[in-house]
């Protein structure tokens, strides 16, 4: 189908973008959603950010997303600019999947977020899909929400009392629901660099290449900065961080599957899946570890 | 409406576009450049994948509006490339289409695939087409004429 029709803004800064996206929350008197889909269902939403619109677009034009206004940020190139200190890499909300996987970008991942990048969705929506927007939405199918968890990266929000940093794993509160306050634009992801003995492992399983994923696992493991971690994603809402799991990770008791299968067996159990559901999740999170343990 | 400027196939243009117009739409409607095809209208079919500043893009999840200022070239606008020459051929010669409906669409990605070097094998390129649905040819001879195609291409570059 084709949108709604909407009016169209593309600010030149950021600055301006936060200013437009104030007046217009206060002239919608609160009936925006602070999230990028309406899951509010019936509650029409009015102001929409626009970064490379690829899940945003599609909603608009099969209607489930109606804003009166875009505010268009994607090509804002204080969006895109990259920077670096000794423990983040910090990336601008507007990078693209592509940038990523094309590594032109610094990995601080050694690895895993070209390869994340390289197998998300298809190459036409990598080029302008973004790293912000796909957090942005929280999808809960979405491979950026578990690996930036699993990451411990910080996503930086900007809004008219100025910038804020929450924790990846603290960000998405449920199914296309964040932090995010109605005001606030992410401006950058600041993802702590792996150390040379940092692992990483990711499996996810879709029933055909690019489409969204029934299951994912990232598992960070790097004994340099003690940090373990595994997540569980597309997990029915926000990333779930294994705790038991990546005790063991951390301990570096993984190596005894047994162990490992029973820490998880009641990692997923505090969550309410279904048999299928539940083997798959295990699945994909043996998967990861295999690969951290390789 | 908004004015909006852009470079298609080489040629400058300007048109006041409603902002709801899809980059597939402006191409099909306002340029007449109907090789551009409109499926599933939600970026999962892939017949209306364009280049946007060289880059393969989804034409129904791009505004007009968006585009202001950019490069774009539709299935129309290969004249003398040379990838796309060999694609042609090997399309014809491997019945790489029925219907012809996903075939604009798997032309301009499959161009890409072989400009990125990506089509080492026929499970790679099967990998990258993933975003391209045909519902006649069952693919094989798709991913036969893409694979003959970057032969064909890499012979003639080592010829030089």
């Amino acid at each position: 189908m084709k949108p709604a029709a909407f009016d169209y803004v593309r600010p030149a800064s950021l600055a301006e973008a936060i200013v437009l996206l104030s007046q217009a929350q206060g002239s919608a008197q609160g009936s925006a959603q602070a999230s990028a889909q309406g899951s509010r269902g019936d509650a029409p939403i009015d102001v929409q950010v626009m970064a490379g619109g690829q899940s945003l677009v599609a909603m608009m034009n099969l209607r489930v997303a109606s804003p009166g206004l875009v505010i268009d940020i994607g090509r804002l190139a204080e969006l895109r600019a990259v920077s670096e200190t000794a423990d983040y890499v910090a990336l601008g909300a507007c990078v693209t999947h592509a940038a990523i996987e094309d590594r032109l970008v610094p990995d601080p991942s050694r690895g895993l977020m070209p390869s994340v990048a390289a197998n998300l969705a298809y190459r036409a929506v990598r080029t302008r899909g973004t790293l912000g927007g796909s957090l942005a939405l929280s999808d809960p199918a979405a491979d950026w929400p578990a690996t930036m968890a699993a990451l411990d990266a910080q996503v930086v929000l900007r809004g008219p009392r100025g910038e804020r940093a929450v924790a990846a794993v603290a960000f998405a509160t449920g199914i296309y629901q964040t932090v995010r306050a109605a005001d606030e634009i992410i401006a950058s992801i600041r993802i702590p660099k792996l150390s040379p003995q940092g692992r990483w492992g990711y499996a996810k399983f879709c029933r055909k290449s690019g489409e969204f994923a029934e299951s994912i696992a990232a598992v960070v493991c790097d004994p340099a900065r003690a940090y373990a971690r595994a997540v569980l994603g597309a997990a029915d809402g926000p990333p779930i961080v294994l705790p038991r799991t990546s005790a063991l990770l951390a301990a570096g008791k993984a190596a005894a599957a047994d162990a490992c299968k029973r820490a998880l067996a009641e990692d997923l159990g505090a969550n309410d899946f279904d048999d299928f559901k539940a083997s798959l999740h295990t699945a994909m999170v043996m998967r990861a570890i295999g690969q951290v343990l390789a | 409406m908004t004015r909006v400027r852009l470079r298609v196939n080489g040629r400058v243009t300007a048109d006041d576009v409603p902002a709801r117009l899809s980059l597939a739409d402006y191409l099909r409607d306002r340029r007449n450049l109907t090789g551009t095809h409109l499926g599933c209208e939600h970026g999962v079919c892939g017949a209306c994948t364009v280049l946007i500043d060289g880059e393969p893009a989804r034409g129904c999840l791009t505004f007009a509006v968006a585009c202001e200022g950019r490069e774009i070239r539709t299935i129309e606008g290969f004249d003398g490339d040379r990838i796309m020459t060999a694609l042609r051929e090997a399309f014809h010669r491997h019945h790489a289409l029925q219907c012809g409906f996903c075939t604009p669409g798997m032309l301009v990605t499959a161009r890409d695939i072989i400009a990125r070097n990506r089509a080492g094998s026929a499970r790679e390129i099967r990998k990258e087409l993933a975003g391209n649905i045909c519902r006649c040819t069952g693919y094989t001879n798709i991913v036969a004429a893409i694979a003959a195609a970057a032969e064909a291409v890499k012979k003639e570059e080592s010829v030089e």
